[in-house]
């Protein structure tokens, strides 16, 4: 063998096998980006038809979109601003849906965080900014956590459905919302729109600087890139991704699983509850009706669009930002109503359901089936 | 209608009459959802059909001024959606409840979409049956007007419970809910049966959406629905899967749903509304009560994802 090294045939093929390990390298993460882009292209155009079918013109539709998403410094700001709440409501679904979990009720997480926290604002009004603003982030994601974090626990103690009871969870906290805000925490000045009474203007969260964006952006991007350290990097986020492949191995293996799942939901929860926590101090200035705008259910939709990866759910909930920006230029614009984002949004969380249908059916994206050169025949 | 002052019977007065009024839509969806479930496959999306079915019937009722005809509609359009559901899901590692969650937002939006001209003008109702014709006060009468659909569903609950034991049907439905091996080995397909049976049950859903648009509350609003879609999933579980415990759950889900309002009109506005979340709280404390990590329930059936 050692006198065979230098002939040129072996290093050809050692050339060949270089090139091959490469392509074999792409092929197998290639599955992951062409698949669902695939799938955003399907739903895009099956969207398209639909628009055809209600005699308006996709190509307008899509320029319209862009612009009012992404045309634009003013519209990428925009953009950003909505996919901020966006990324937190995603990792509400994302990280207990590593465990194996559906959990579907992160709006309830959002109202009570921003609840919570506005009602810490009034309360401590006096105390240094830093504190108060400190102490609403801490509130708000613990209300968000226990609301969540008892999902979980209902989950793995009692074995009640996890999707069902987040929903129900959901539509509690609304009532509890609405209960607080028209009753004990009203502000008596606020006439039309039921609410609690301001935060101090030192109490709220301004802008990045250079920008028309909150800081929650940078808050929920930081909790993305921590939620994927998690995961991936850590012995709870391994020994969760085990317990999501299959609870049973997990218990012979002697994880606690119990403390997992309510850990993980708690924490997912948690998140949700800082996005309102957000929406209160940076947008709102004030708890009331609009905490339900409906970002725990777009969150579900990107974190699926993502499958559940914290660092996918980025550009994702950047895009969806950007496609929600531009319903009411498309409104104005087209004269189609508001919910055509909502029709659009259905279509691609189904092609994109659809198509885990399609993961490993492709010999492409699968080296081990690749049939080998002839001229390696034999010699591996 | 001028009222009688009869006190606080009011309120189980109220309750009773909002019972049969709000629990319609819960019999025809938990009934719809209990013949999908019998067959191994679980909809979640029956919340959006529900929704759509209340559009589609209203605006044909607006269309045609028939309201049965609406009715009509809502099925058809029901039947459109779970036959979908139950198409997608039989390719392999396509998830039935992530499906379902999808169709809701789809459904939601759809009838959203088509519904806007719909918000304004009125539509004709469904007929209503005076049982309370006999006595004079007023609440009693109001009580007592049962509508049609309410008799249907609870002739149909019947109809099931005996179809469920008793047909051919029936059987094939059960068996290939319990072990789709088994109906393989009979030369049944289960991905047929399954696509029939969540057919049936969202056209059930759509009817369930048109009464709520046709009768009660009784008008097209983008908040017609409040989860009555999926809390009927969960009682369906309470129910353990049995058509009569459905009708008899949705009874009890109409009543909780129907303490707000019935407080309200006897002057009670404390904690208004914390009594409308108590449909949702009495869902979570059922599921709570009948679920146990070591056992599963009676009457599941054995290939259903949500109890395993």
């Amino acid at each position: 063998m050692v006198d065979t090294v230098s002939s040129p045939d072996v290093r050809t093929i050692l050339d060949a096998g270089g090139y091959r390990a490469a392509l074999e390298w792409t092929a197998r993460r290639a599955e992951a980006f062409v698949i669902p882009l695939a799938a955003l292209v399907v739903g895009m155009v099956l969207f398209s038809l639909f628009i055809l079918a209600v005699g308006k013109s996709p190509m307008q539709l899509y320029e319209t979109m862009w612009r009012g998403g992404f045309g634009s410094w003013f519209s990428i700001q925009n953009s950003l601003s909505r996919g901020a709440p966006l990324l937190l409501a995603a990792l509400c679904v994302a990280l207990p849906a590593r465990l194996g979990l559906v959990v579907i009720g992160g709006e309830g997480a959002i109202v009570l965080g921003g609840v919570a926290a506005a009602a810490i604002g009034v309360a401590l009004n006096g105390a240094p900014s830093f504190l108060v603003i400190l102490l609403m982030g801490v509130g708000g994601a613990a209300a968000g956590g226990i609301w969540i974090g008892v999902v979980g626990a209902l989950r793995h103690y009692r074995a009640v459905n996890e999707t069902i009871s987040s929903l129900l969870m959901a539509y509690i906290a609304i009532a509890l919302m609405n209960h607080l805000v028209e009753g004990p925490l009203r502000d008596p000045a606020s006439l039309n729109k039921p609410s609690t009474q301001p935060l101090a203007d030192i109490y709220r969260i301004g802008n990045i600087p250079g920008m028309e964006v909150h800081w929650g952006l940078v808050v929920g991007i930081l909790a993305c890139v921590l939620s994927w350290l998690l995961i991936e990097k850590t012995r709870w986020g391994f020994a969760a991704r085990i317990a999501g492949g299959n609870v049973r191995a997990a218990q012979v293996q002697g994880l606690a699983v119990g403390p997992l799942i309510v850990g993980f939901t708690a924490l997912a929860g948690g998140f949700a509850g800082l996005a309102g926590m957000l929406e209160v101090a940076a947008v709102q200035g004030s708890a009331n009706g609009s905490l339900a705008a409906g970002y725990g259910y777009t969150g579900i939709l990107v974190a699926f669009l993502a499958r559940h990866n914290p660092l996918a759910i980025i550009p994702v909930a950047v895009l969806l930002g950007g496609i929600d920006a531009s319903g009411g230029l498309i409104q104005r614009r087209m004269d189609l109503p508001d919910a055509t984002v909502l029709v659009l949004q259905g279509m691609l969380f189904i092609v994109i359901l659809f198509s885990e249908t399609f993961y490993g059916r492709f010999k492409l994206f699968n080296p081990d089936l690749w049939q080998r050169p002839h001229f390696l025949k034999g010699n591996v | 209608m001028e009222t009688t002052d009869i006190g606080l019977w009011g309120v189980p007065l109220a309750m009773l009459g909002g019972a049969i009024r709000v629990s319609t839509p819960f019999i025809f969806v938990s009934l719809g959802e209990a013949i999908t479930e019998r067959s191994g496959r679980i909809n979640l999306g029956l919340e959006g059909t529900l929704v759509f079915g209340a559009m589609s019937a209203y605006a044909v009722a607006v269309m045609t001024g028939s309201p049965w005809l609406g009715l009509v509609a809502a099925a058809l359009a029901g039947l459109c959606f779970g036959l979908f559901h139950g198409w997608i899901c039989k390719f392999p590692k396509v998830n039935d409840i992530a499906i379902g969650i999808a169709l809701m937002l789809f459904g939601t939006g759809l009838a959203f979409f088509f519904g806007k001209p719909f918000i304004q003008p009125s539509a004709p109702d469904l007929p209503a049956i005076p049982f309370g014709a006999w006595s004079d006060i007023p609440q009693v009468q109001a009580a007592l007007n049962v509508n049609v659909l309410f008799l249907i569903g609870a002739a149909l609950a019947v109809f099931l419970w005996w179809a469920f034991r008793n047909t051919r049907v029936g059987l094939i439905v059960r068996v290939v809910g319990d072990s789709a091996d088994a109906a393989r080995a009979m030369g049944l397909n289960p991905n047929t049966v399954r696509l029939l049976a969540t057919g049936v049950g969202g056209a059930l859903a759509g009817i369930g959406g048109a009464y709520l648009s046709l009768y009660y509350p009784g008008s097209w609003t983008e908040r017609i629905s409040s989860g009555q879609g999926l809390m009927a999933v969960a009682l369906v579980i309470f129910a353990h899967w049995n058509p009569l415990g459905c009708f008899a759950a949705a009874l009890l889900f109409g009543g909780a749903g129907a303490l707000g309002p019935a407080l309200q009109s006897v002057g009670v506005t404390q904690g208004y509304y914390l009594f409308y979340a108590a449909p949702y709280i009495l869902t979570l404390i059922i599921m709570i009560a009948t679920s146990s990590p070591s056992r599963t329930l009676a009457g599941a059936p054995g290939e259903l994802s949500i109890t395993k």
